[in-house]
């Protein structure tokens, strides 16, 4: 059989190809953060609204994922981690998936701003420019403390959702931002320690290859003291209680803890055990942060302060 | 072989076409749903139509004293 392929090399994409591109899995976080900043706001919102501001969140979140899909496509390429994403293996190609970025972006910001209010659809915004532009096309290849500044793109989140319910920002949701902010470096670097990933190949100055492994143990065990403080405050505010409260201070414990192990550990002794603490530790990171939103729901369903 | 063979590569297409018309379907439910909802909570929706805006006009009939 004769098959000629007329099609060869222009990449014909299939829908999942698209949907890659919104980073589903970041999004999820988005979601979940954003419903909780909204749904423990103290103003209620019709479920439908409430419903569709989330959405509209994490379309947002989406958009900037393909934006940085579309800046980073560079990276990705070399690195084997990255390597399977749509841009770098050819399915779809770079203007499509920026085209895709700045509608989306446009598009659910737009429709925030009509499902809620504008005060929240600019906050969207600005998050957008912020994951984009500044993290993706500004500091990520320039500083080894990107994670810490792209850790404020994914901190917004709540704010965002709180600001629909409200129309503003409020001691509440900046603790619910700095949650977020303070978590991300350790929990990031912590993963960092133990996939050995291609950063140095692709020169994307992460902490561990800048600075060396010590340091970055030495900076978890830092940003989980860092970290206690806010998420204790939370619990003290118009969203917390006894719940949350004692939820923070035991999951804090435990991270403090992961910290102080993970900063007491030699390389040697992390490779002899392939590296068992680090991911545990890790583990403990997601459950930690997603616990912690969990515990605001409970608290809000209970009865806050 | 027939030239309405069907290619990988349509399939391919065709899941794009079929995933862009559920998701416009589905943002067209979203703003009927949207309206529904703005128009029971009773928000402004009196925009620009032409007409002189009922509730800028000053009210024909004077207050009655108290």
């Amino acid at each position: 059989m004769i098959d000629i392929n007329a099609y060869e090399g222009t990449p014909e994409a299939e829908f999942r190809d698209f949907v890659a591109l919104l980073k589903p899995r970041v999004m999820s976080l988005v979601v979940f953060t954003a419903f909780v900043g909204l749904w423990v706001a103290p103003v209620d919102v019709h479920p439908f609204i409430a419903f569709c501001s989330v959405l509209f969140i994490a379309l947002g979140g989406g958009a900037s994922g393909a934006l940085n899909m579309w800046y980073d496509a560079d990276i990705d390429a070399v690195m084997r981690r990255t390597q399977g994403r749509p841009i770098p293996s050819g399915r779809i190609d770079g203007s499509s998936a920026l085209a895709l970025g700045l509608i989306l972006a446009g598009f659910s910001v737009m429709m925030l701003g009509l499902a809620a209010n504008w005060f929240a659809a600019g906050f969207l915004a600005f998050t957008i420019f912020f994951y984009a532009v500044v993290y993706t096309i500004w500091l990520k290849r320039w500083t080894p403390q990107n994670i810490v500044i792209g850790g404020a793109a994914g901190a917004f989140p709540p704010m965002i959702g709180w600001a629909c319910a409200t129309g503003g920002i409020s001691l509440e949701s900046l603790l619910m931002f700095a949650l977020v902010f303070f978590w991300t470096p350790p929990h990031f670097w912590a993963l960092a320690l133990f996939m050995k990933s291609d950063y140095h190949a692709a020169k994307v100055p992460m902490l561990t290859v800048t600075h060396g492994r010590p340091a970055t143990r030495r900076h978890i065990f830092a940003y989980t003291l860092v970290l206690a403080p806010f998420a204790i405050w939370l619990g003290l505010t118009s969203v917390g209680g006894p719940v949350y409260l004692a939820a923070s201070v035991v999951l804090n414990a435990l991270f403090i803890h992961g910290g102080w192990q993970i900063l007491r550990r030699s390389e040697d002794a992390a490779i002899a055990d392939g590296y068992a603490v680090e991911k545990r530790v890790f583990k403990l990171s997601l459950n930690y942060l997603f616990l912690h939103f969990v515990a605001l729901l409970v608290q809000n369903w209970l009865g806050a302060w | 072989m027939p030239l309405n063979a069907e290619h990988e590569i349509h399939r391919r297409r065709r899941s794009r076409n079929v995933g862009l018309g559920i998701v416009l379907v589905a943002f067209v439910a979203l703003v009927f749903g949207l309206t529904v909802v703005k128009v029971q909570q009773g928000d402004m929706m009196e925009a620009f139509d032409h007409q002189p805006r009922v509730s800028v006009l000053p009210s024909e009939q004077p207050e009655p004293a108290r």
